[in-house]
């Protein structure tokens, strides 16, 4: 470890230990880093300092600066390096930075992207917008001031995001003298508090933006700092090497396919190398074969890797539509529905669990629920803690349930494989930013890519498979209408099932209750039960009572809108209570049942049901053949398969 | 790296059409490398390509003839090679570009096939505007951006791409790369979705429309070293050579046509000049230069100390006119 004079080093990382060599390559990359800090820390400056010393400033522009900084500045006569980068007409009156703005400047060794992010408490999504495609931070700390809450609260979140190199740039040391105890005192508190946060190195400089000292060149007037100046350190850090360690991954983003004798599954490869010959699988599907060609407008490649856009044409025939990915069959991405992840929630009204949304992975975009919330975290404390709801910029642990499998992997593993979005299904807007931290739903599930599928399974038996939902109060008549559809369908040849609520919580739902919690996942199970026999091929009749619209909904996602018909068994609940088959009724409002559908909790009809069933229309049999006409010509095969079901 | 583009040295510019024909494609010689960060701004600005043209129903790319739209053009070829490009090019055309430019597009488009749409602003032609007589704003108003609306709308595009850069002006740095447009073709800089890592969404509602910038993070200098890289053709206007100009209001303006009424005192002069930025010639200025070749615009470029923009006269129309206008709907 360096003494606390020096550039000080967090982690034992020997390469930034190493003095600097001097015979470098000319081009070392792109390096993308973002400044964060407080209100007034100073960012704006320093990143026009950076711009004007490595001549990024051009004349017109220093003159539009001029002009600028007599209007609005807040240096006197000086050139307000600040005013360089506030681009926003109404920012700029403010004097803050309310958005993330990009900045480009090169040096003869590096092309570096500045992500410029605000200070602001409440412009945390902006600060985690910023660090998403950073590789490095430089945290901002005003030297009059020390380390305050938003220091801490930008370095978690940096943290958060993956950013495994930190600068902390201790800057406005002139108005503290150049005083070495300063900047120690700092460094050490930053060392006390970062520990945790898993950053691979930490490389504090003393600087002032306004005067340049440390910036660009060593400052005389801080004999005692002998390490690197920031832009020698921006200029040979070294953060590549993650990316290209990782398994190989590649969401397939389009299928290139020209005319009949190409096709070819274009997308940007995720992390690792991948070469001509090599074995890979279609991840949700488990379907295997090797890399034939790896084409570019360029020439065909023999390997590519992380960063690359490329199209790989395969072996042999099959399918990889958009939103598939690629991956060796040893190291495979996990294939959940279920997993948890970190929120940085990014909308006005709170995150409540329950809510749906659109996720979008990789090329991947399917509908999505936050089951719950597990905990938020205190920044400030770095601790998690319970929590109701999030709110604009929590950070919560959530639990997430997609409704169709996505290939993920951990983000400390894969920041590309690993990172999502959630999408408001009404407004369209990006609300959160997610980062998954472990699969749920068993370790190593795997799908195999078998070669009988549902199309070859219901072409055998002649019919479209078929999940027909009943839903409706208790004593309502679902399962007496269901027993009568199903008895006529297998007098009519067709092969079927009948589920319904009791014979489940007999055997398979055993476990559970019937609070809200457990009622859901009693209908998440039957659905699962129900798609997994319309796989194989059945017409498969549910009769639960699913009071709550969201599970129904999530059941309609899952098997698929073209396979799925909800059948409202619409009876009144006086009528029910009335009929009362089974005495429950009676016991409910004796106050024997709480939880009692109708009595304790509410009911929530169906909008949209595909049928609605009502008394009135006549006794059970009447009922039972107004479904059979609305469901028959949907089962009919024509030796079609259910996939084009979806079209009717 | 072999001799930059013989299609438009200096000598042959007024000839573009035979000059392309010069250009066959070099096939057989590898070209060196990429550098580093080429490659990777590259691969980043073909993902975006590639994201549009699978999730937007009916995109199109703005294609305005200049260095950046060679650029984007170049980049959406590599795209989907070997397949041919899945959208069409539309130009929005005001009438008072340079003849030189609209003689590159046709053979532009001619050569690799593209599906070119033009269109011009009917109203605006029939009411004779002109950057002369009706001012420079105006003129941009009525065929620039009223044209593009236009376009966007008779062909009902719900993606357009552009190839505005971010280090361009002060405000497209706070631009998104999928930059949300209300039905009326609002930019709302207060209103931005986030965007993180490269999961872009490009969800919008009935009538409204994305801009996509795939260029936004390369640079100028990027941009010159890239065409120099893979010999991409551009207007022969960027090269220096000697052209008829007058100067006003301190911009060198070239005498494209007959069309520019010359004031008293003025007459045109022969002087060696290029155009850093091309649009409608009497609202771009050259600047005097003898950069001959891309590798003397890029040695030029490295020296010099004014921004690309400083020809463009609409910019100075006032402090930040660049972003009102793009709350209008200027690209």
């Amino acid at each position: 470890m360096n003494a606390p004079n020096n550039a000080v080093n967090v982690s034992d990382n020997l390469a930034s230990l190493a003095p600097f060599p001097q015979n470098r390559p000319a081009d070392r990359g792109l390096l993308r880093f973002l400044t964060c800090g407080s209100v007034d820390d100073g960012k704006s400056t320093l990143i026009g300092r950076l711009l004007h010393e490595t001549k990024s400033i051009l004349e017109d522009q220093l003159s539009a600066l001029q002009k600028d900084s007599r209007r609005h500045g807040t240096t006197g006569e000086d050139l307000d390096l600040a005013l360089l980068v506030d681009g926003l007409e109404a920012e700029r009156e403010q004097g803050i930075t309310i958005d993330v703005a990009y900045r480009f400047f090169a040096t003869p060794r590096r092309s570096f992207i500045v992500a410029d992010t605000p200070g602001h408490e409440q412009y945390t999504r902006n600060m985690a917008t910023g660090a998403s495609n950073s590789d490095l931070a430089i945290l901002l700390v005003d030297a009059r001031k020390g380390l305050l809450t938003q220091t801490r609260r930008h370095a978690v979140i940096a943290s958060l995001l993956g950013i495994r190199h930190v600068v902390l740039a201790v800057n406005k040391i002139d108005l503290v003298g150049f005083d070495q105890a300063v900047f120690a005192r700092i460094v050490a508190d930053f060392q006390a508090f970062a520990a945790p946060l898993g950053f691979v190195d930490v490389t504090a400089i003393p600087l002032s933006a306004r005067f340049g000292d440390n910036v660009a060149a060593p400052s005389p007037a801080m004999p005692w700092y002998d390490g690197p100046t920031l832009v020698e350190h921006l200029e040979t850090v070294e953060v590549d090497a993650d990316r290209s360690g990782a398994p190989f991954r590649m969401p397939v983003q389009w299928v290139n396919r020209p005319n009949l004798d190409f096709r070819g599954f274009s997308g940007t490869i995720a992390s690792g190398r991948i070469g001509v010959g090599d074995e890979v699988v279609v991840a949700s599907s488990g379907h295997g074969s090797r890399v034939a060609r790896i084409v570019t407008f360029d020439g065909d490649l023999p390997e590519a890797a992380a960063g690359d856009a490329v199209t790989i044409v395969l072996a042999d025939e099959i399918d990889a539509p958009r939103g598939e990915m690629l991956a060796p069959p040893k190291a495979r991405p996990a294939l959940s529905t279920r997993f948890m992840a970190r929120l940085v929630w990014m909308a006005e009204d709170a995150l409540k669990p329950g809510r749906s949304f659109l996720l979008k992975t990789g090329a991947r975009t399917v509908p999505a629920t936050v089951t719950r919330l597990a905990s938020a975290l205190d920044v400030d404390r770095y601790e998690d803690g319970a929590a109701e709801a999030l709110p604009l910029n929590g950070i919560g642990l959530v639990e997430v349930q997609t409704s169709a499998q996505v290939a993920i992997d951990p983000y400390a593993e894969n920041r590309v494989t690993g990172a999502f979005i959630l999408i408001d299904r009404f407004t369209n807007g990006t609300v959160a930013a997610g980062m998954v931290t472990e699969p749920l739903g068993g370790p190593n599930v795997h799908l195999h890519g078998f070669d009988v599928d549902r199309a070859v399974r219901s072409a055998q038996k002649n019919q479209r498979p078929l999940v027909v939902w009943f839903t409706g109060l208790p004593g309502s008549g679902k399962s007496t209408i269901a027993n009568l559809v199903e008895r006529r369908l297998v007098a009519a040849g067709r092969h079927t099932m009948l589920l319904d609520g009791d014979s489940l919580r007999i055997g398979l739902n055993s476990d559970l209750g019937f609070d809200a919690a457990s009622r859901a996942e009693n209908i998440r199970r039957a659905g699962e039960v129900a798609r997994l026999m319309m796989e194989a091929g059945l017409v498969v009749l549910c009769a639960f009572v699913s009071p709550f619209r969201a599970d129904r909904d999530r059941l309609r996602e899952a098997v698929g809108d073209g396979a799925f018909v909800e059948v409202f068994v619409d009876t009144p609940v006086d009528v029910c209570a009335e009929r009362d088959p089974k005495g429950l009724y009676a016991r409910a409002k004796a106050g024997g049942i709480s939880d009692f559908t109708g009595i304790g909790q509410d009911y929530e009809a169906p909008q949209a049901a595909e049928i609605t069933l009502r008394p009135g229309d006549g006794g059970a049999e009447r009922l039972a053949d107004m479904v059979l006409a609305a469901i028959e010509p949907r089962i009919a095969g024509d030796g079609q398969t259910s996939e084009d079901s979806a079209a009717l | 790296m072999s001799a930059p583009l013989q299609a438009v040295s200096p000598g042959v510019a007024q000839g573009v059409a035979p000059a392309l024909e010069g250009l066959a494609p070099s096939g057989a010689a590898p070209r060196p490398a990429l550098s580093p960060h080429l490659a990777r701004l590259e691969a980043e600005s073909i993902y975006i390509i590639r994201e549009v043209a699978a999730e937007f129903g009916n995109p199109v790319m703005l294609y305005s003839i200049g260095k950046d739209s060679a650029v984007m053009l170049h980049l959406a070829r590599k795209a989907f090679f070997p397949g041919p490009l899945p959208f069409p090019l539309l130009h929005v055309d005001t009438r008072w570009k340079f003849r030189e430019m609209i003689t590159f597009r046709d053979a532009i488009a001619a050569r690799y096939g593209l599906e070119l749409l033009t269109h011009v602003n009917p109203e605006g032609a029939a009411r004779g505007i002109d950057p002369f007589t009706s001012g420079s704003a105006l003129h941009t108003q009525v065929m620039k951006t009223e044209g593009l609306k236009q376009a966007l709308e008779k062909w009902k595009f719900d993606g357009a791409f552009g190839g505005a850069r971010r280090d361009e002006e002060k405000s497209r740095a706070k631009e998104r790369i999928f930059s949300h447009r209300t039905a009326a073709h609002a930019w709302e800089p207060r209103n931005q979705r986030p965007e993180l890592w490269s999961l872009f969404n490009t969800r919008i509602a009935r009538g409204e429309s994305m801009r996509v910038f795939p260029l936004s993070n390369w640079t100028e200098l990027d941009v010159w070293q890239y065409i120099l890289a893979e010999d991409i053709p551009v207007v022969p206007l960027y090269f220096a050579r000697e052209r008829p100009v007058v100067e006003r209001d301190g911009a060198l303006i070239m005498v494209d046509d007959g069309r520019m009424p010359l004031l008293p005192g003025e007459t045109p002069q022969m002087r060696l000049v290029r155009f850093r930025t091309l649009g409608c010639y009497p609202l771009t200025g050259a600047v005097e230069s003898s950069a001959t070749s891309l590798q003397d615009i890029i040695a030029e470029l490295m020296a010099s100390r004014a921004s690309e923009r400083q020809g463009r006269v609409i910019d100075h129309d006032d402090q930040a006119s660049m972003e009102r206008k793009k709350r209008e709907g200027y690209f």
